[in-house]
């Protein structure tokens, strides 16, 4: 039991290095730096952001951004766990579908982002199809992986049960995955958030990764710095709630976390 | 992957050939069939055409060359300074304990939102493409790397200290063999990373490449020449991290059993 203000000093030390960093860019863009074009003073950032959150930008970017990745999210871990536990119950289909996933698995995401904006031109569609393209790989890969975990009597049961393969996967193999699943589930989390914002910078004029790329393109670095501390604070937050549900998750199904 | 190895036979590679052709013959039906709009499925003999004939010319050939040195020069960059700076924050707890909590703030941050602050530093040139895909790919690495050094376990610290070895010793004799599967997975990671930057970058900022020439391709609804595009980096990506894998395999041997 330390006395108070060592521990103090322990609870405020993650919180120094930004700090410095922000107060050195402060100081400098007061002074030497103050007619630049690329970075301007944290306060001034701050005051760009209460004028984004008081005009609604913030708020509508951020809700549009965060929608697509999660309906990204939900479309390519729903293919990737139903097709990721086939391949982990069956060594067959998994030998068979093993050149396939290994050729296709490769191909970066941001690939198919010209393709996507020819199929659906820009909007909600193209950001969610490349979110599920990237999402569907992982998930695929891990919940193969935690299928082919799964206890093998508990799939005995089952079948001594005749069991129909649906009622088999809904009340078998999937809480037998479950906890693996849901650390897979946080892996997707963070992917997908950073390919919505990368779909939005590289392609799709909506978002908070348009709102950043507009703030560069209009020579506002208040606003541009703003968004882009908002983005990192917005990643942290939502990577948070996914480690806290994870770990809720194992520790209800009482499985110690990873 | 280990476990598919072994039951891996002649049958079964047989069976993934099949599966394999069969997505390709669907592929050829959807487009010949037009099931599928040509403006943006074309169909495979278009997309073979269109890659000979890229590659033929030299167009694609220099492109793939630009997008594949943007890369690996960004992922060497980036390695190097992931791992040095992991090696110096790893050993050292008390650095950790100041430096740790702001990496892990920035890690869950896309690389490529950091490139509108890089477009108004450096402008939209190759450089600043290239201090980007550094920036990105530095991440994992340099936190796998402090990982690895962070856990060393105590015991070897002792023998360390027993053994006077100096910090620079301790580094190449214990610290980087033991963070050695870490940085490995990082650098992994860290590969895939540089590419997706690369291409992003490319795409941009208009620095000659794989990004632009697909992005140029879409919009002038030349679907063929897109996905020649694609193919291609889809073959980076997948003899990237096929060396690697082969790489890591063999230095980690003395890991295995």
């Amino acid at each position: 039991m330390g006395s108070l203000r060592p521990r103090l000093i322990r609870g405020l030390r993650p919180a120094v290095l930004p700090l410095l960093m922000l107060a050195l860019l402060e100081a400098w863009a007061r002074t030497t730096g103050r007619d630049s074009d690329a970075v301007a003073a944290p306060t001034l950032a701050l005051r760009a952001w209460f004028t984004a959150l008081a005009d609604g930008t913030l708020l509508s970017a951020t809700a549009f951004t965060l929608l697509s990745a999660a309906l990204g999210l939900a479309l390519g871990a729903a293919a990737g766990v139903l097709l990721g536990t086939w391949l982990g119950l069956s060594r067959r289909a998994a030998n068979a579908a093993f050149l396939s996933v290994e050729l296709l698995r490769p191909v970066p995401s941001v690939a198919l982002i010209p393709l996507a904006m020819l199929m659906f031109g820009f909007g909600l569609r193209l950001e969610v199809s490349v979110v599920a393209f990237a999402t569907f790989w992982p998930l695929l890969v891990l919940s193969q992986a935690a299928a082919r975990q799964v206890e093998p009597r508990l799939l005995e049961v089952a079948l001594a049960l005749q069991m129909t393969p649906a009622r088999r996967f809904m009340h078998i193999v999937l809480p037998a995955m479950l906890p693996r699943l849901f650390v897979a589930l946080r892996l997707g989390v963070a992917i997908a958030l950073v390919v919505a914002v990368t779909v939005e910078i590289a392609a799709n004029p909506m978002g908070v990764g348009y709102a950043l790329m507009i703030a560069q393109q209009t020579l506002d670095p208040a606003l541009m710095l703003a968004w882009l501390f908002w983005i990192g604070a917005v990643g942290y937050a939502v990577n948070a709630l996914a480690l806290a549900l994870q770990r809720q998750v194992a520790r209800r199904m009482g499985e110690p976390a990873p | 992957m280990n476990s598919l190895d072994k039951s891996f036979n002649v049958r079964d590679s047989i069976a993934s050939l099949g599966v394999l052709a069969a997505l390709l013959a669907l592929w050829w039906a959807a487009s010949h069939g037009a099931w599928v709009s040509r403006v943006f499925l074309p169909t495979p003999d278009a997309t073979v055409a269109s890659l000979q004939e890229g590659l033929a010319s030299g167009d694609l050939a220099a492109q793939t060359l630009a997008t594949l040195q943007r890369m690996l020069l960004g992922w060497g960059l980036a390695s190097l300074l992931g791992v040095l700076l992991g090696a110096a924050i790893g050993s050292s707890p008390r650095l950790r304990a100041w430096v740790g909590p702001t990496l892990e703030f920035v890690r869950p941050l896309p690389a490529s939102a950091v490139m509108p602050l890089a477009i108004s530093i450096w402008g939209l040139s190759g450089g600043m493409v290239l201090a980007v895909v550094a920036f990105g790919a530095m991440w994992p690495v340099l936190l796998a790397t402090v990982h690895g050094f962070a856990a060393v376990h105590a015991g070897h610290r002792e023998v360390a200290r027993a053994l006077q070895l100096s910090d620079a010793a301790f580094v190449f004799k214990i610290g980087l063999p033991n963070a050695l599967p870490d940085i490995l997975g990082g650098l992994r990671l860290g590969l895939t990373v540089s590419l997706i930057v690369s291409v992003v970058g490319e795409m941009i900022a208009s620095q000659s490449g794989l990004g632009q020439a697909i992005l140029l391709a879409a919009r002038s609804f030349r679907a063929s020449e897109l996905f020649a595009g694609i193919v291609l980096l889809g073959g980076i990506g997948f003899t990237s991290n096929g060396l690697l894998a082969l790489a890591e395999r063999r230095l980690l041997k003395w890991q295995q059993p």
